[in-house]
């Protein structure tokens, strides 16, 4: 019920920005956003008084690193992605929006996502009146690329059982500097990170295409077997 | 308290191992339910042992750190204290999470001897406690001698502050109260010794300190040795940051050191005589000395040991970690003993409980500040080899690295603090 009130209100707020002049009241596009947005009123709020409720709210969205507001429990993989650098961009948003589950692998976010690029550009036009200063914000690529940048790992690597027990003595290394208890202190968290990210990064150091000479040191002395089974633990830890 | 009890169980393990049921190193029946490992020393080496062995045995081991300090301050970032970085409170550490959260009995006192036959450590209070395994990592003592006219009584006057805590706080309070345009000399440390970059970060944070509260100030370290651990690293750092204030005079140059007068502040070599402000005198380091009046060192002075194990060649009851040990390529550093520890915990829960071991993996990497936020590290992984630990790769930071790179080394240094003392003391 509070649901319902709150939707009329944001509705209305949608209305008084639209109305105000930053964009006609009668543009095509944000009336088609506004409808494909009912899509998403079920998990997520937007306007004024928008409160998380089983997503985040989503006022101020553009220009915002992903994963960070507060009050909100992300997935892990939406965390990562916006240490990663995610920050929400329209090309950003559009991509997401096309296939969440690809854009951002472990998002709890289920939604099988909009093919048609005229319902994102609407959409991510709709959204777009909620965060401030709308008018102003630059269209830059995103900072991160939301597929993963790092060099795709064989099938069959990934495919790899891990045995958690002999990743657990394995972490025995690599927690003397990533905090066992999932604190992120100059050095990344690495605990509850999902299973294929783990081995991806692992994969990247080991290829030296990531460039911290410490872990490209510790990925190399790994086999692939040891980076499943420590992605097997790690999967597990910080839940 | 504990002695009577102890001495008392001790009678009774006498006794079945006088039957010959504790014959040989492996698993065997222990006099009274758990097989008890005790460790001496509570840094690196010896606390991250203590909560391995817990944490991995389930409450199947019988457990005993001595320590005789209750708090623990770490050797590492202890120059950042000296530096103005980190409080001193920051890097003193408690044992209480091992004690309340692993169930490790954590006995403050002295660990004055080790009576192998006997299998117990005597302890300055006169308690004895028995082992059925003991960890020995008392870290380094120092070769006073080492120094001509130094001794325990000159470190009150010309700090080490080469084990941290009251000497370090006392280093820092001598910085502060030198005279204006006054001079710090360093006397370093010939190899091998705790923590190879660990003089020079020291320099550097000195620097660091008196470039903004005494300006004229300089420093001179004289240098037993012809060059250093990042050598290039921190010559450029100390050119671009402290230009004209440190000057590094090797052996070459100044040739053995005759005598220092701790009273008259004075440090007399081949070369010249220096007269310091403030003297910082590093001797020459040995493996604890519990660890050799017990018979476990060489003539080295340090502790030969099992590569894979960091088992005694003297003893095949004593592990020795850390800085006592002779580690092979591994510098002496709280990173490699804590890597060491996790191998030989790993190695006693083989013998005693017939846990599962796997092949045992070394690393270590030491960070060092230079300026603000201008951070570097060295870093190496190692193999258990047939005669020693080897180095298999490692790295280095580069000089002329941009000021990005050189704050992301600095702050995974903090990562790597708050990382390792959790590793430690749970």
């Amino acid at each position: 019920m509070r649901g319902s009130g709150g939707w009329a209100l944001v509705l209305a707020a949608a209305f008084f920005v639209v109305s105000s002049g930053d964009a006609p009241a009668s543009d095509p596009l944000l009336e088609q956003g506004r409808k494909i947005f009912r899509k998403c009123q079920s998990c997520h709020q937007v306007g004024v008084n928008a409160k998380h409720t089983v997503g985040p709210f989503l006022n101020d969205i553009y220009g915002r690193r992903a994963g960070t507001l507060e009050g909100y429990r992300y997935s892990r993989a939406m965390e990562l992605a916006g240490q990663d650098g995610l920050v929400w961009s329209e090309d950003a948003l559009s991509a997401y929006l096309e296939d969440p589950k690809s854009a951002v692998r472990g998002t709890k976010m289920n939604f099988g996502g909009l093919r048609d690029p005229d319902d994102r550009r609407a959409v991510v036009a709709f959204l777009r009146q909620f965060s401030p200063g709308a008018a102003n914000i630059p269209e830059t690529p995103p900072t991160a690329p939301l597929k993963n940048a790092d060099p795709e790992v064989p099938s069959h690597i990934l495919a790899l059982e891990g045995d958690p027990d002999y990743g657990e003595y394995l972490s025995s290394e690599c927690v003397t500097c990533h905090q066992a208890d999932g604190e992120d202190k100059g050095i990344p968290s690495i605990t509850g990170w999902p299973n294929e990210r783990f081995v991806t990064v692992m994969h990247a150091y080991k290829s030296k295409s990531r460039d911290n000479p410490v872990m490209q040191s510790i990925a190399a002395s790994l086999s692939d077997e040891e980076i499943a089974a420590l992605a097997a633990y790690f999967s597990r830890t910080g839940q | 308290m504990t002695g009577i009890s102890r001495r008392h169980f001790t009678q009774g393990l006498g006794a079945v191992a006088g039957a010959g049921v504790l014959a040989g190193r492996g698993r065997a029946a222990f006099a009274q339910g758990r097989p008890k490992v005790v460790i001496i020393g509570g840094g690196a080496g010896g606390a991250t042992a203590a909560r391995y062995l817990a944490k991995d045995s389930e409450g199947a081991l019988d457990i005993t750190l001595i320590e005789p300090t209750k708090t623990y301050y770490t050797c590492f970032f202890s120059n950042l204290y000296i530096g103005g970085f980190r409080s001193f409170d920051s890097i003193g550490h408690s044992y209480a999470t091992l004690a309340s959260d692993y169930g490790v009995n954590v006995v403050h006192d002295w660990a004055t001897g080790i009576d192998r036959d006997a299998k117990e450590v005597a302890l300055a209070s006169g308690g004895r406690v028995s082992y059925d395994r003991l960890v020995v990592a008392p870290g380094i003592d120092f070769d006073y001698d080492s120094v001509p006219g130094y001794s325990i009584e000159a470190a009150g006057m010309m700090p080490h502050a080469w084990k941290a805590g009251t000497q370090t706080a006392l280093l820092k309070s001598k910085i502060e109260a030198m005279r204006e345009g006054g001079t710090y000399v360093m006397v370093a440390p010939p190899n091998p010794y705790r923590c190879p970059p660990g003089p020079y970060e020291r320099i550097s944070m000195v620097a660091h300190h008196l470039k903004s509260t005494n300006s004229g100030a300089k420093i001179v370290i004289l240098d037993p040795k012809e060059a250093f651990s990042k050598q290039a690293l921190f010559m450029e750092g100390w050119e671009k940051h402290y230009p004209g204030m440190i000057e590094w005079l090797p052996k070459s140059i100044i040739g053995d050191i005759i005598n220092v007068d701790a009273r008259a502040g004075t440090i007399e070599t081949d070369f010249d005589t220096f007269k310091a402000d403030v003297a910082n005198v590093i001797p020459a380091q040995t493996a604890g000395t519990i660890a050799r009046d017990a018979g476990l060192a060489n003539d080295s002075g340090y502790c030969p040991i099992e590569p894979a194990t960091l088992r005694s060649t003297m003893d095949a009851a004593i592990h020795v970690l850390g800085d006592s040990c002779i580690a092979g390529d591994m510098p002496k550093s709280g990173f490699s003993a804590n890597s060491q520890a996790k191998a030989a915990a790993m190695a006693i829960r083989a013998d005693l409980l017939d846990a599962k071991a796997f092949p045992p993996r070394f690393s270590n990497t030491c960070w060092s500040l230079i300026s603000t936020d201008n951070g570097v590290k060295v870093g190496a992984r190692y193999e258990a080899g047939e005669d020693k630990i080897a180095k298999t790769d490692g790295f280095i930071s580069q000089t002329g690295e941009d000021d990005e790179q050189r704050k992301a080394t600095y702050e995974e240094s903090l990562g790597w603090y708050a990382g390792i003392t959790t590793d430690m003391f749970g």
